[in-house]
């Protein structure tokens, strides 16, 4: 079933310029193993080497942070939003 | 609730009275409300894109105490959104301008002036005298700092940051409520997200977060509303879509968890520069040194050296040696800048990043590469006494 994941402004570029990507997945790991899949340059942006979730990347089921939930076990349907909420600093 | 300001103390003079009638008149504000805000004092880290909107609005209604943290200049490329400075402006100190201003709106405002750069040394002492921080910083160093500053004062933070047309905001350090570090535990590594400089910025949208900061910033005051405690507003411009995001507490939080291991303040350039996760740089290659005295002679004696900084762009504004500046993170797309034919002499702060940077460029094929032992710092000790250090 297709879930949305919604794609922050500086992730675009790697994520062919799109705001929004279609991912088919039960839990939160798969929707992002295969946005990964789709989107291969968003990779580095999203994972560290050892294949871990950068830290400075925070992914919400709709509006739960996933840490709160079950990682990347979180189970998703399709009426749920996938949010990738990166760090941003720019204040002026 | 326990109210955060206590206005009981404050006085508002007739004018005064006249001026803020039209919050007087609302039930959410009265005039007990108003002394709230006059009792109150606020402090607005930085006083550029966010920065403006906020302090012309804590100004216009009444803020008893503002006070403004800022160093810089006003660039003429500031002019596109930062609304407190004209055109006759560039030049000055940012502080000086946005003064000006704010007095000729409200003279009842008292305002304090801090021309300096925030740091691990001042920021405690300059928050102890205020009751809000309003971070509108540009930059993840300042705003870790900020936000560690303010949890360990025990006042709230109100969040504001934009990227181009998407912007955050949100309260930290609230009484039982999250911290940044609740929801960001670490910063990305330098150059990975782009400055406004860089990336480019909505000149609306920072006026846009920043009236968001200064509502919240009045509704802690007043005690009124759902203020954006554990709650993080996120804002599509383009879209004209506002969401919103659950942020909790994290009981393991190293600052505001229930065993915190962060008591003091740290280096913060430290923590966003040489903590980011990728640090590959090889320790069992020597890496090639220049001491700053011999490149201080060398330069003196115009030797054809190119001399590449590798710090971020707000460690430039502080302090430079009038360097080529491409930071860290960003060397790998912008290598084309750089002559491999010319000698290059590689710095930063202390020469732990340009010594990386030096590493990248001799495996890229650079063969005229040095880093400046001892980094800026090390030229501040020993060839000019005059600069800064930071």
């Amino acid at each position: 079933m297709p879930i949305k994941v919604l794609i922050p402004t500086p992730l675009r570029p790697y994520a062919g310029k799109q705001s929004v990507v279609e991912v088919t997945a039960q839990t939160a790991g798969e929707a992002l193993s295969d946005l990964v899949a789709q989107h291969p340059d968003l990779r580095k942006h999203l994972f560290s080497e050892d294949g871990k979730l950068r830290s400075f990347v925070n992914v919400y089921v709709n509006d739960e942070d996933i840490r709160y939930l079950s990682k990347e076990a979180t189970l998703v349907k399709e009426t749920d939003t996938i949010s990738i909420v990166p760090s941003v600093a720019g204040g002026r | 609730m326990a109210d955060l300001i206590d206005g009981s103390q404050a006085t508002l003079s007739n004018e005064e009275i006249l001026r803020y009638s039209r919050h007087l008149i609302m039930p959410e504000v009265t005039l007990e409300g108003q002394k709230k805000l006059k009792a109150a004092r606020v402090l607005c880290v930085g006083t550029g894109g966010l920065g403006s909107p906020l302090a012309l609005y804590l100004t216009a209604a009444g803020v008893g105490t503002l006070g403004l943290v800022d160093f810089d200049v006003v660039d003429y490329t500031n002019l596109q959104r930062q609304i407190l400075h004209h055109t006759s402006d560039v030049g000055r100190l940012k502080i000086d301008s946005a003064i000006d201003k704010l007095t000729a709106i409200n003279p009842f405002v008292e305002i304090k002036r801090f021309d300096t750069y925030l740091n691990s040394q001042n920021a405690l002492e300059i928050f102890s005298g205020f009751d809000i921080i309003a971070d509108g910083t540009d930059n993840f160093a300042t705003r870790y700092l900020v936000n560690d500053a303010s949890v360990l004062s025990g006042k709230p933070n109100v969040y504001a940051s934009i990227f181009r047309f998407e912007g955050q905001a949100s309260i930290f350090g609230a009484k039982d409520g999250p911290c940044y570090r609740c929801l960001y535990p670490d910063p990305p590594p330098p150059g990975l997200v782009p400055s406004c400089a860089e990336g480019g910025v909505l000149g609306v949208l920072p006026g846009l977060l920043g009236i968001i900061q200064a509502t919240e910033v009045i509704k802690l005051i007043l005690g009124a509303g759902e203020p954006l405690v554990g709650r993080l507003l996120l804002v599509d411009a383009l879209a004209m879509r506002f969401r919103e995001l659950r942020v909790r507490r994290n009981p393991e939080c190293p600052v505001c968890g229930t065993h915190p291991t962060v008591k003091h303040l740290i280096d913060y350039n430290q923590f966003c520069g040489i903590r980011g996760e990728d640090s590959e740089a090889s320790n069992n290659v020597k890496i090639p040194e220049i001491q700053p005295e011999e490149l201080k002679r060398r330069l003196d004696a115009n030797d054809d050296i190119f001399v590449l900084d590798v710090r971020e762009p707000h460690e430039y504004k502080i302090v430079n040696i009038n360097g080529h500046l491409i930071p860290l993170g960003d060397l790998p797309t912008r290598i084309h800048e750089l002559d491999s034919s010319r000698e290059i002499v590689v710095h930063c702060k202390s020469g732990m990043r340009s010594a990386k940077a030096v590493d990248f460029l001799r495996k890229s094929g650079f063969k005229r590469v040095s880093n400046l032992a001892g980094g800026i710092l090390a030229w501040a000790d020993r060839v000019d006494r005059s600069l800064p250090k930071y």
